[in-house]
């Protein structure tokens, strides 16, 4: 037996001895997801049990070293621990923005401390980050921010506002972007962590056409950020920002395809597909979504080996959230009338029809898919003036 | 299995991307073909070099004297046949007639193998009826006679059946004309009698048949595989030459795409470089998502079938129709972008246009591969 195959066997024994059942269950809901925090309310026991186990081994970031609280798995490993996550259908015992955004930048750019600190913290689901970009000002333009840290000696002191901030109501720190020297464009900007409950932090959620409210506009009011407390160099929070960036991309792009082969054309079926046209539509679909499930597969084993291209992670989120838009016109198309149900049990308190309306976002956070097609053109294709 | 190339194909590709290059380029080969009218559509000189370098027996197993290779390996190859529009019976000979003698008798394999290593014979695939690939439906009959059968039938879009010095004929052996079951594979030798070919030119200048076969007289010894349970060795046959056929057009994608990325660094209009219209810009990037999409695919597929993977079938047809959409949208593209010189014999992007449209229709087009994908879905 290979080390790898000895690897599998173990990793399956383990997940065998301690997945929880009802942790073997489709994520339904919003609360099925372990976000972790100081304030998480656990659904049932099962949740809280398999994030404890999950944390104590390291598999709540499994590709991360042991030093800052992962499993130092290699590459090949890792795809192993995903695979054999999805053979028994496990959820991920925590998701968080600390995993998919911050800890990836921590790890290119923090001190040793910061790396200890922060890290394990995100890797025992203790704190809850949200990210601090956008701003009313600046969507697309995000170099135009204008939330600005005052230099104080020993700390900072911020003041301004940003938007578009998801859950920044529920989150315990925030890392966020903050200008420190106006003179400077680019190179004005640092990358800075700081606790929600700081004084003069608040929040106001933004209620969305989809009903929910998963982002919010967030103030600051001469909020006091201590020295400690930048990730990487003064004013080059920009190349921290652009490398989380990547990160995000990356998350948003997974919601749109995944190495999976259900295709929405066999989901559809089960309640009659009657129109000819529409199951043209379907297949057509189909074919770009597996398509995009081979990509994403392919990208991710490249991602791990460093062959992927630095900027195809904006191919991929482009790709991803035009793909998910398409996939929910379809699922209202298939739905017909009952899909337009927005309270009803029977349509689950309009899961559907607010689910279509919030993929209509997915092309806009974490930069516009028409950013994306200029960063690609100028990064990937290097045409002029781009 | 990850998928990306390991080293061993990364320096076959390398090797192949030269040879193609040099040896296999739109000049040399397509054009020079073309021009001069040659019966054939490619270069004999040409097939004995990619026997040279063993090309030729890449899915032949080293048992009987081939690279023993799959068909991730076969689709390097095909990827750069695409890139370079090079004429070749490559597909059809090395990729699907290599495939289905896999299966078939020692002393077929005696008779046609050796003539494929070197580099000497040509092979072809008589399996459409009709204008569309339907291969669910063979209407060709071949009945017991004597010690062997009697073929009778018509076959059309039978790529490069006059060149070829022996093809392989499905024909039904029992049942009606659309059962799955009852259907039987012949090596069928270019001089029988009663076979007789109509040659015509494509619009990529590439040449296929429509073929009879009336009263065809073979030995028992022609048959590949079991009789009536042939239907198992022409799947098999037709997933090569489908995946096959995706990973070529991967490589028509990316020739064009490059031609036309070139050509928007070059060309100034209303004082500055195309390429600098935002218009064109995202256009661009767009296909270049599309083919980086289509080649995932298309690995993908290669994989699963080099694996045996039960999931094979589904993602070779996702993959056939997927390198189909990017490669027809990247013609098309490239031409618009080009713009009247696009419309030029002298300019090659037309040529990638002209050879899309053929490789589509070839072991079927995006529609049926999208059908087939519901299918095989469950819906």
């Amino acid at each position: 037996m290979s080390e790898l195959e000895a690897f599998r066997q173990e990793i399956r024994a383990w997940l065998e001895e301690n997945c929880p059942p009802e942790m073997r269950q489709p994520v339904h809901d919003e609360d099925d997801i372990c976000w972790g925090g100081r304030h998480f309310q656990f659904k049932n026991e099962a949740q809280k049990l398999w994030l404890t186990r999950c944390a104590a081994k390291g598999y709540t970031v499994p590709d991360w070293p042991q030093a800052y609280g992962g499993a130092g798995m290699s590459p090949a490993q890792a795809k192993v621990w995903r695979e054999e996550m999805n053979r028994i259908a496990a959820r991920p015992p925590l998701s968080s923005f600390g995993i998919w955004m911050l800890g990836p930048a921590l790890l290119k750019f923090g001190t040793e401390e910061q790396k200890v600190h922060y890290l394990g913290q995100i890797a025992r689901g203790e704190i809850r980050w949200c990210q601090g970009y956008s701003e009313p000002g600046s969507g697309s333009d995000l170099v135009s921010l204008q939330t600005f840290g005052e230099d104080k000696g020993d700390h900072w002191v911020v003041n301004g506002s940003k938007i578009w901030t998801s859950y920044a109501n529920k989150a315990d720190w925030i890392f966020c972007l903050v200008r420190t020297d106006k003179a400077n464009k680019y190179q004005g900007i640092s990358f800075l962590l700081f606790d929600m409950e700081s004084e003069g932090v608040s929040t106001k959620p933004i209620l969305l056409i989809s009903g929910y409210s998963p982002f919010c506009e967030t103030f600051f009011d001469n909020v006091k950020v201590p020295k400690a407390q930048i990730v990487g160099e003064l004013n080059r929070g920009w190349d921290v920002a652009k490398y989380l960036l990547g990160h995000e991309r990356e998350m948003i792009s997974g919601a749109g395809g995944g190495d999976r082969l259900t295709t929405i054309g066999a989901v559809l079926n089960r309640a009659g597909l009657e129109d000819p046209l529409l199951r043209a539509e379907l297949a057509m679909f189909d074919v770009d979504a597996l398509a995009y499930g081979a990509m994403g597969e392919k990208f991710l084993d490249e991602i791990k080996v460093g062959k992927a291209h630095p900027a195809q992670p904006n191919m991929m989120k482009y790709a991803g959230t035009e793909l998910n838009k398409r996939r929910y016109e379809l699922l209202m198309a298939g739905g017909g009338s009952a899909s337009l149900e927005w309270e009803s049990e029977a349509s689950d308190g309009g899961s559907r029809a607010r689910g279509w309306l919030r993929t209509k976002a997915n092309s806009i956070e974490g930069g516009t898919s028409e950013v994306m097609l200029n960063v690609i053109s100028k990064r990937i294709l290097d045409l002029p003036g781009a | 299995m990850p998928l990306y190339h390991t080293e061993d194909q990364a320096m076959l590709a390398d090797t192949a991307r030269q040879f193609m290059a040099d040896e296999g380029a739109i000049a040399r080969q397509l054009r020079h073909f073309r021009d001069i009218g040659c019966k054939d559509g490619f270069g004999h000189t040409l097939w004995k070099q990619f026997a040279e370098l063993g090309l030729t027996g890449i899915l032949v197993s080293e048992g009987d004297g081939g690279l023993g290779m799959g068909h991730v390996e076969a689709g390097i190859v095909l990827e750069e046949i695409g890139r370079n529009l090079t004429p070749s019976p490559f597909l059809t000979s090395a990729v699907m007639a290599a495939s289905a003698l896999a299966d078939a008798s020692a002393e077929l394999k005696g008779r046609y193998l050796p003539g494929l290593l070197s580099g000497d014979s040509v092979f072809a695939l008589a399996i459409d009826e009709g204008k569309k690939h339907r291969p669910e439906r063979i209407a060709t009959r071949a009945v017991r006679s004597g010690n062997g059968f009697s073929l009778s039938g018509a076959k059309d879009f039978v790529v490069h059946g006059s060149s070829a010095d022996m093809l392989v004929v499905a024909a039904r052996t029992a049942g009606a004309d659309d059962d799955a079951e009852g259907i039987t594979l012949f090596a069928v030798p270019r001089d029988v009698a009663g076979l007789s070919q109509d040659a015509v030119r494509l619009v990529d200048s590439s040449m296929a048949t429509h073929l009879r076969l009336d009263n065809v007289q073979l030995d028992a010894d022609a048959v590949i595989g079991e009789v009536d349970g042939g239907r198992e060795v022409l799947d098999r046959v037709l997933s090569a030459g489908r995946v096959g056929a995706a990973a070529e057009s991967v490589g028509v994608a990316q020739g064009s795409f490059d031609m036309t990325t070139t050509y928007l660094k070059q060309r100034k209009q209303f004082g500055k470089l195309i390429g600098e219209f935002q218009a064109l810009q995202h256009r661009a990037a767009h296909l270049y998502s599309e083919i980086e999409i289509a080649r995932a695919a298309t690995i993908k597929a290669q994989q699963l079938l080099d694996a045996g993977s039960d999931k094979a079938d589904l993602m070779v047809s996702v993959a056939k129709a997927k390198a189909g959409k990017a490669a027809s949208l990247a013609v098309k593209e490239g031409v618009q972008m080009h713009g009247g010189i696009g419309m030029t014999d002298e300019y090659d992007i037309g040529l990638y246009m002209k050879r899309d449209r053929a490789l589509a229709e070839f072991m079927g087009d995006m529609f049926y591969h999208a059908d087939r994908v519901a299918k095989l879905s469950g819906y």
